[in-house]
């Protein structure tokens, strides 16, 4: 379906940029729980433009992560219409940084990062050199023969950062990466994250429930809610980059955005009935 | 009226005491079995036991040598070993192959599970008899005892392995889209490791059970026949050397397996090299 109301799609228009690499129309997610039925998504249109940075933002609970679950291909939506551009010759579609500890804990710094573009059979020159640059990208180089048992929380998300751009998808799919991380090394990843995307130009959808953290990473603010969840929102986010976190809070038009968002959220929470 | 100010003096310990208690457990699991020794042979000595029955530690000692030097110890030792690593090999390995594919394969678990489930409890030493109608006299039919209750405990510690892999690393996969052969190898295998090492664990152990049974009742040579065999000609000694060793061996087993464990899981926490 068009969204011709789609404040991202037009600001990317304006920018002389892209079609939309994904694109939901009127998808819905329903299962089995118990003894009844649960609608998780009902409704949900989105499209995404290529080299976007998109971040969807809402409320524990309002299926955001089935959402994403749905456009890596570890869940199958139950009405409505996904479409996601064919990747181009070998290249894989989507990668996924997961919220918990992913990384497999038998596996040293290496091997992880390795270890989905392993799959796909490259030149053992190929491999070798792109996860040193990767690695090196996360600056894990002097880790690569750890175990995971021996990094911080905030290594391990790095590893698992690395694991993903490694195979050089098309989008990056990443499920409140950050969240487990205290603030200094959330704020040091983030960070590194815009860093590494503004050098690839990957589209990334990115997973929050900080409003902090969606308007310093995304293009888009894509607000989520309600019970089944749908987009509620999109807000755009007007700052150049490269971006400061600080820098920016102490913008008047940052807090604008986040009040915004804010009471956006603050409404949809109270509709699902809860506060 | 207003209440007293409690008092918290400082401590002068910074981890002597906890230090100094690891050091008393050491010293005590060093003396314990020495002072076992110790008392048996005193109550040997003293006539409260029969030395008939219960001969001294230091009496056992001395067959102990003898029946080192004229290698009919190391004989009975070698046999039995052979037959606990040929039967071993012979189970672990079908074990671990049903073990994970039971992990894997949900209608795989469902068929066999019950099979396994009413299985697995029966003392194996219960169908020595019918192994020996099956399999004759010879080694064989020992290697097929070892193998039978090896291989249980094999597939049910590396079906528990495989089935308690966390999911996030099957999303991982998938979502890189591996192929199902190599996520068996990359996640399943590694995944169970530590529950199939720990199933190495008990089998050797329950091979050892199994094997001396075996051994009592059909066989002519083995750690399990020289316990018989020297209680049938009252040779009391000679069947307390043939029990220790048998507990020995278990010692054995068990740091064999600490070593395989720290080889091949350097992974896991307090396993560095």
């Amino acid at each position: 379906m068009n969204s011709p109301s789609s404040p991202g799609l037009q600001a990317a228009a304006a920018a002389g940029v892209r079609e939309p690499v994904i694109r939901l129309s009127d998808v819905g997610k329903r299962f089995l729980s118990g003894s009844g039925e649960y609608q998780a998504l009902r409704g949900v249109n989105l499209e995404i433009a290529e080299g976007e940075f998109v971040c969807l933002l809402g409320p524990s609970g309002c299926g955001k992560t089935t959402l994403l679950r749905i456009l890596a291909g570890l869940d199958r939506h139950t009405s409505g219409l996904v479409e996601i551009r064919a990747a181009l010759g070998d290249q894989p579609l989507t990668s996924v940084v997961f919220q918990e500890q992913s990384i497999f804990p038998w596996m040293d710094v290496r091997s992880n990062v390795a270890y989905g573009l392993k799959a796909r059979n490259p030149a053992p020159d190929l491999l070798r050199e792109q996860v040193d640059y990767y690695i090196a990208k996360v600056g894990l180089t002097s880790f690569e023969r750890s175990y995971p048992h021996e990094l911080s929380g905030g290594m391990k998300q790095r590893v698992s950062i690395a694991r993903a751009f490694a195979t050089d998808p098309e989008i990056l799919l990443m499920d409140e990466p950050f969240s487990a991380l205290d603030e200094q090394n959330r704020h040091l990843l983030q960070g590194e994250l815009l860093r590494i995307w503004s050098e690839t130009k990957k589209t990334v959808v990115f997973i929050t429930h900080s409003i902090d953290e969606a308007v310093y990473l995304a293009d888009r603010v894509v607000v989520l809610g309600g019970t089944p969840g749908s987009v509620i929102a999109e807000l755009n986010v007007p700052f150049g980059r490269p971006r400061d976190i600080y820098e920016l809070k102490a913008l008047p038009e940052y807090g604008h955005l986040v009040l915004e968002a804010a009471s956006l959220i603050r409404a949809a929470v109270g509709q699902g009935g809860a506060t | 009226m207003t209440a007293p100010m409690l008092r918290f003096e400082p401590s002068p310990d910074i981890g002597q005491a906890a230090r100094r208690r690891r050091r008393v457990e050491r010293i005590l699991s060093v003396v314990s079995p020495m002072l076992i020794l110790v008392v048996w042979e005193a109550v040997v000595r003293v006539g409260l036991l029969d030395s008939r029955l219960f001969p001294a530690p230091t009496m056992i000692f001395g067959t102990f040598r003898q029946l080192l030097m004229s290698g009919e110890l190391a004989e009975h030792v070698g046999v039995s070993l052979a037959r606990i690593g040929i039967g071993f090999v012979l189970g672990a390995v079908p074990g671990v192959v049903v073990g994970v594919a039971m992990g894997l394969m949900p209608r795989v678990r469902a068929v066999l599970s019950p099979i396994v489930a009413s299985l697995y409890p029966i003392p194996k030493i219960a169908i020595f008899p019918l192994i020996m109608v099956i399999f004759g006299l010879g080694e064989a039919s020992k290697y097929v005892l070892v193998a039978i209750a090896v291989f249980f405990f094999m597939a049910i510690n590396s079906l528990a392995g495989v089935a308690n892999i966390e999911k996030i690393y099957w999303d991982v996969a998938q979502s890189f889209r591996i192929p199902r052969w190599r996520a068996v190898f990359t996640i399943a295998l590694p995944g169970a490791l530590p529950m199939i090492v720990a199933g190495i664990r008990l089998s050797l152990g329950v091979s050892l059970l199994a094997l001396v049974g075996a051994e009592f009742v059909g066989a002519k040579s083995g750690i399990g026949f020289l316990v018989w065999n020297s209680w049938q000609v009252f040779d009391v000694e000679a069947m307390f050397v043939g029990i220790v060793v048998i507990g020995v061996l278990g010692w054995a087993f068990f740091f064999a397996v600490d070593e395989i464990e720290r080889r091949v899981l350097p992974w896991a926490p307090g396993n560095r090299r």
